[in-house]
């Protein structure tokens, strides 16, 4: 069973940072296919949020086909992001550092970077919804 | 979906002052609602009259369909806590359960048994030696143990230190979870707030600001950065909440039903935080007379308020 942790200052929707929390385990192998997530009960009781936003987090993860509910029993998950999807992420890892290498010689900071990547990642989602 | 608050042009008036003007809202049933706005606004004045134990100056307010307070049934359904959770220090908590069993015809005994049991309080012990945050744990037990439909609580964490506040929070949210009951909770501090509430009302001097549900309002505000630029020269349908101008740049805080165009400036979504405060800050040291700027804005939010309950 995993647990959640959420920042209400970290600009980022509540239901939205259960959803990465839950994609992050999945890709550290924390979680894996027929895993029980947390009822909603026990996450309000961990982290006092509001009991919809849990819901809206797990619809979200059915919708990704990530997780299935099972009426009366819990939310189970449904695939793996285990290894396999570590090796098919490593090219794309790669080209990401050869990326901030240059973003670095382009005496680009941290922060400037970080700015910078939140605005791409967030104006891409925009424009695909 | 059905309303479980609705006022319309609700005031209430202390001789000259007016605790509560023009007030136009509509909280849809299921809802942890947040009252937000500084001490004074007229929270602790809405909440009373939503229970029924101050009655309107003008205007109406229905509670579950019902006239608040009106017959035994109603009043069965609403269960309130006062600010600083009153309770009867010479009694016992097993004394409060009694009273709670015999003034309540819903009272589910097992329940507020069986929670004082999981807050280790020991039933023989006087509710005047109860610290703070247990004090107000037994409160909210005796709310909940009634089985409302709607639960009201007056500023019910900020005498809390932050420890006893999560605790609260978390046994309300499993009630929540468990039982459906629909939830108001005021507080002066949004943060407290800002992870458990998912329809938020902001007063400040006696006036509602803002009105509707969180994920609608903050899908609908947004902030735009841009080189220093006179508001009007915005596009069309952006409708501008606040400004500020630095000698080179402008921010802009601006309500939109639909996402703003792309454009030489900065789009950035809003936190709750700094929207409630964008709301308050727009409207303090106005004198917000009925019929005037404040009131036609009153308006506009209880419409988005109806247009999300629909």
């Amino acid at each position: 069973m995993i647990e959640f942790h959420l920042d209400p200052r970290s600009g980022v929707a509540p239901y939205l940072q259960i959803v990465q929390q839950v994609h992050q385990a999945l890709l550290l192998g924390l979680l894996s296919e027929g895993d029980q997530l947390p009822t909603v009960k026990q996450v309000v009781a961990t982290v006092a949020i509001n009991p919809n936003t849990v819901l809206k987090a797990y619809r979200e993860l059915e919708r990704d086909g990530l997780a299935a509910a099972k009426p009366g029993v819990g939310t189970f998950i449904t695939r793996s992001l285990g290894q396999a999807s570590l090796a098919e992420q490593a090219p794309l890892r790669d080209e990401l550092e050869e990326w901030l290498k240059r973003a670095r010689a382009a005496a680009l900071s941290d922060p400037g970077i970080q700015a910078l990547f939140h605005r791409a990642l967030r104006e891409s989602a925009e424009r695909d919804t | 979906m059905t309303a479980i608050i609705q006022a319309r042009q609700l005031a209430k008036r202390y001789g000259q002052r007016a605790a509560l003007s023009n007030c136009t809202l509509s909280v849809p049933s299921g809802r942890v609602v947040g009252l937000v706005g500084p001490n004074g606004a007229g929270k602790s004045t809405l909440l009373k009259l939503a229970c029924g134990m101050l009655a309107p100056s003008s205007g109406t307010i229905t509670v579950l369909g019902h006239r608040p307070g009106a017959g035994s049934a109603q009043i069965s359904r609403v269960a309130f806590v006062a600010q600083d959770a009153p309770v009867y220090p010479a009694l016992s908590i097993a004394d409060h359960l009694k009273l709670g069993a015999r003034l309540n015809p819903r009272w589910n005994q097992a329940y507020a048994t069986a929670r004082i049991a999981d807050l280790h309080l020991d039933p023989a012990q006087r509710a005047g030696r109860l610290s703070g945050g247990q004090r107000a744990q037994l409160a909210l037990t005796l709310a909940t143990g009634k089985q409302p439909d709607l639960l009201i609580l007056d500023e019910p964490v900020a005498s809390l230190d932050p420890l006893a506040r999560r605790d609260f929070l978390r046994q309300l949210m499993q009630d929540v979870a468990e039982h459906g009951t629909s939830v108001v909770l005021s507080s002066h501090l949004i943060s407290d707030l800002e992870l458990v509430c998912d329809h938020l009302i902001v007063l400040s001097a006696s006036h509602v600001r803002l009105t509707g549900d969180v994920e609608r309002l903050t899908a609908t505000h947004h902030r735009i950065t841009c080189a220093r630029r006179d508001p009007a020269t915005l596009p069309a349908g952006l409708h501008v909440i606040a400004a500020e101008h630095t000698d080179r740049q402008s921010t802009f805080i601006v309500h939109s039903d639909t996402p703003p165009p792309k454009g030489d400036w900065a789009i950035d979504p809003v936190g709750l935080e700094e929207l409630v405060l964008t709301y308050m800050e727009h409207d303090r040291g106005r004198d917000p007379g009925p019929g005037g700027d404040s009131a036609a804005a009153d308006q506009d939010s209880a419409d988005q308020g109806s247009e999300v309950a629909r």
